[in-house]
């Protein structure tokens, strides 16, 4: 019977959460506690985890780092309007099929007869859905924007997702041994059908705290000495607040704290701020907002 | 500090104790209209199973096995802190719920109600032609409830085309890119010879129609025919176009009404709606209404590549600087901007006021709106535009 112990006391069984959280770390993303919740659970129970959140709140990039850390290999599905099965799954190779066609006639047999070797494992062009089903759980696949993409491909997508197995129809059904780790990122630019909802865990990112910002900022630029690292991600944190078109993501925090870092005197004044402004907001209006707002965002 | 945080709490309490309190847990959200499934409850209990005793444990499989929407999360916290509550004393959890995404629209009631249309249609069958021709004609703030149900009714089956774009899909076609697949078929029956080649062709989707209806006081009339429309976009007879229809509504604010029109009386959604985003002494705020547009729904890609359509008659109470920044940059995220001015019906009417000044320079087509003539020309110019 497992009873509540604190953490220090706890010799922990690899794969759960405290040390999924510092595994990430270790690799270089900060987790907090309901992300790492979502994505042990995801692997535990075989479950699709779907990621929401606004752009750069570091969705895509925690599949990466959770390969990394599984040591299994990233597949990566980036799905766009009109994508398809041929796209997606599987699709044949027809230009070495139709070589393969004109050899065997130049070589005086009836191409008919070998329809079926036409349609063999060789001409057969895996594409990221049917690489990960066959890697298994040595897989992490990561589904990108599945918003994206259309709703019929979002039904195709849950059938697999819901057996992990697939039929060709000319070569026979490929099913995942074991099924990959699955990782599903959407914008919401549209809403996602309740069935494919209902068949993944949800897990919410929202932009990390100031703190947590800082911690990142550390980790991922060691050259940064802290109060720069600090003081950056509270202005970010500001930005956030002003109504943006295009909020900064943790992307644009780091790259502005190491430009900030690289500058002069290494302060985040007025003229260093209006100077370097152009690496955290990427927008022209938003650019125009921000230098008006410049005072309030470096006021304490 | 969310309680999903807290290291702390006691082993064997908490709302998910067990597969009772799971149960209870997701009776609980249901109970608060969040859509559960069994399936999901099921789930809930797994991952309770797989997790530690700790309350933090508890409250994050509940949440990431329960909620499918970031909507849902402020609900979540709210009942999963109710009956925490009961094995804590008052006031030891920590009170923060995650903050909220961009704020959507939430129905002011999630029942569907009312009956659509059906009762009006006799009155348009029978009506003999020169009253239909009047009826086209008639001015919908002039008309009387019966005239506007007629007139609804009408524009319930109006057809409406908006603009194609090419889409990455392909279908068989008698020219364009040459179809591998297809010739590797046709090959084979003639001994691997090439003779008949196969071609494809880029198959074509509707655009995004984007409507947005002014429903201050002075568009009232207006915006309850225009609404009619939407949902004839919505119900076209090509169900990749019914699909990308958005409709949003405005006063002083701005809210979402695509989610609700199947399911309502579309005057029912107009009357929500209004009690959301209309103050009755604020006015009209174009300008703020369009900014939240592009800022919040502009993110998510509704715009992209989409035709919207502005029923408004331009009477702007805020600033009109802000309206011409707004619309300027929805004019630069949509493919054509379409403005509807019901005033423009009025043959001596010039936009001279400040805000439909502002707005005009970024219009594709302005159009007026004010009868059923002038949205049948509205549809036509849709289909048209390029």
């Amino acid at each position: 019977m497992e009873q509540d112990r604190t953490d220090s006391s706890t010799t922990t069984r690899p794969g759960d959460v405290p040390s999924l959280i510092r595994a990430l770390e270790e690799h270089s993303y900060l987790a907090d506690r309901g992300l790492a919740t979502a994505a042990h659970l995801a692997s535990t129970l075989d479950r699709p985890l779907l990621l929401e959140g606004d752009a750069g709140v570091g969705k895509t990039e925690l599949a990466k780092v959770l390969a990394e850390v599984r040591g299994a290999q990233l597949i990566r599905l980036q799905c766009h309007e009109g994508l398809d099965r041929s796209q997606a799954l599987y699709a044949w190779d027809h230009p070495r099929q139709l070589l393969h066609l004109r050899a065997l006639e130049a070589s005086g047999e009836r191409p008919a007869d070998h329809e079926a070797e036409l349609y063999s494992e060789r001409f057969l062009l895996a594409r990221p859905m049917l690489q990960a089903l066959r890697a298994g759980g040595s897989a992490v696949l990561l589904v990108d924007e599945i918003d994206r993409a259309d709703d019929e491909f979002e039904a195709f997508l849950l059938e697999v997702l819901s057996d992990f197995q697939v039929s060709i129809p000319e070569l026979g059904t490929i099913v995942a041994q074991t099924p990959p780790t699955v990782l599903l990122t959407s914008n919401r630019t549209r809403e996602l059908s309740d069935a494919l909802k209902r068949r993944c865990l949800y897990h919410w990112i929202d932009h990390p705290d100031v703190e947590r910002e800082t911690a990142i900022v550390r980790l991922r630029a060691p050259d940064v000495p802290a109060d720069v690292a600090r003081r950056v991600a509270g202005v970010v944190a500001k930005l956030r607040d002003l109504g943006l078109y295009k909020p900064p993501g943790v992307a644009e925090t780091i790259d502005w704290a190491r430009v900030v870092a690289a500058a002069d005197d290494g302060e985040l004044d007025r003229d260093t701020v209006i100077d370097t402004l152009g690496v955290v907001v990427k927008d022209h209006d938003d650019l125009l907002a921000v230098r008006d707002a410049v005072d309030e965002l470096l006021a304490s | 500090m969310t309680i999903g945080d807290d290291p702390r709490g006691a082993a064997a309490i908490g709302p998910a104790d067990g597969p009772e309190g799971v149960v209870a847990l997701a009776a609980a959200l249901r109970r608060r209209g969040v859509a559960i499934g069994t399936g999901q409850v099921v789930t809930c209990q797994r991952a309770v199973a797989t997790l530690g005793d700790q309350l933090a444990d508890r409250y994050w499989a509940g949440r990431t096995t329960l909620i499918s929407d970031p909507a849902d999360l402020g609900v979540f916290d709210q009942v999963f802190r109710a009956m925490a509550a009961a094995a804590f004393e008052e006031g030891s959890l920590p009170a923060l719920p995650p903050r909220q995404p961009p704020a959507e629209m939430t129905a002011a009631s999630d029942r569907g109600g009312g009956v659509a249309g059906d009762g009006e249609e006799p009155a348009v069958a029978g009506m003999i032609a020169a009253e239909r021709e009047r009826l086209r004609h008639r001015r919908f703030d002039r008309a009387s409830e019966e005239e506007l149900a007629a007139i609804g009714a009408t524009l319930q089956r109006l057809p409406i085309a908006v603009p194609r774009r090419r889409s990455r899909r392909t279908r068989a076609g008698r020219r364009g890119e040459l179809d591998l697949g297809r010739t590797l078929e046709r090959a084979l029956t003639t001994d691997g010879e090439l003779v008949d080649r196969a071609w494809q062709q880029r198959r074509t989707t509707p655009r995004r129609l984007v409507i947005l209806l002014d429903i201050s006081g002075s568009m009232a009339a207006h915006a309850r025919a225009s609404l009619r429309f939407a949902v004839a976009a919505r119900r076209a007879a090509d169900r990749d176009a019914a699909q990308r229809v958005e409709v949003f509504a405005f006063g002083t604010r701005l809210t979402r009404l695509s989610d609700h029109l199947a399911a309502r009386d579309p005057d029912e959604a107009i009357a929500a709606a209004a009690e959301r985003v209309v103050d009755w002494d604020g006015g009209t705020r174009i300008g703020d209404s369009l900014d939240e547009l592009v800022r919040v729904w502009a993110r998510r890609g509704v715009l992209r590549g989409a035709v919207a359509v502005i029923c408004s008659d331009g009477l702007e109470r805020g600033d009109a600087a802000t309206l011409e920044q707004a619309v300027a940059r929805l004019r630069r995220q949509v493919h054509r901007l379409v403005w509807v001015n019901p005033l423009a019906g009025d043959e001596r009417y010039e936009p001279t006021q400040r805000g439909m000044a502002a707005a005009l320079p970024y219009v594709d087509a302005f159009l007026p709106g004010h009868d059923l003539a002038s949205l049948e020309e509205l549809s036509q110019v849709l289909a048209s535009l390029r």
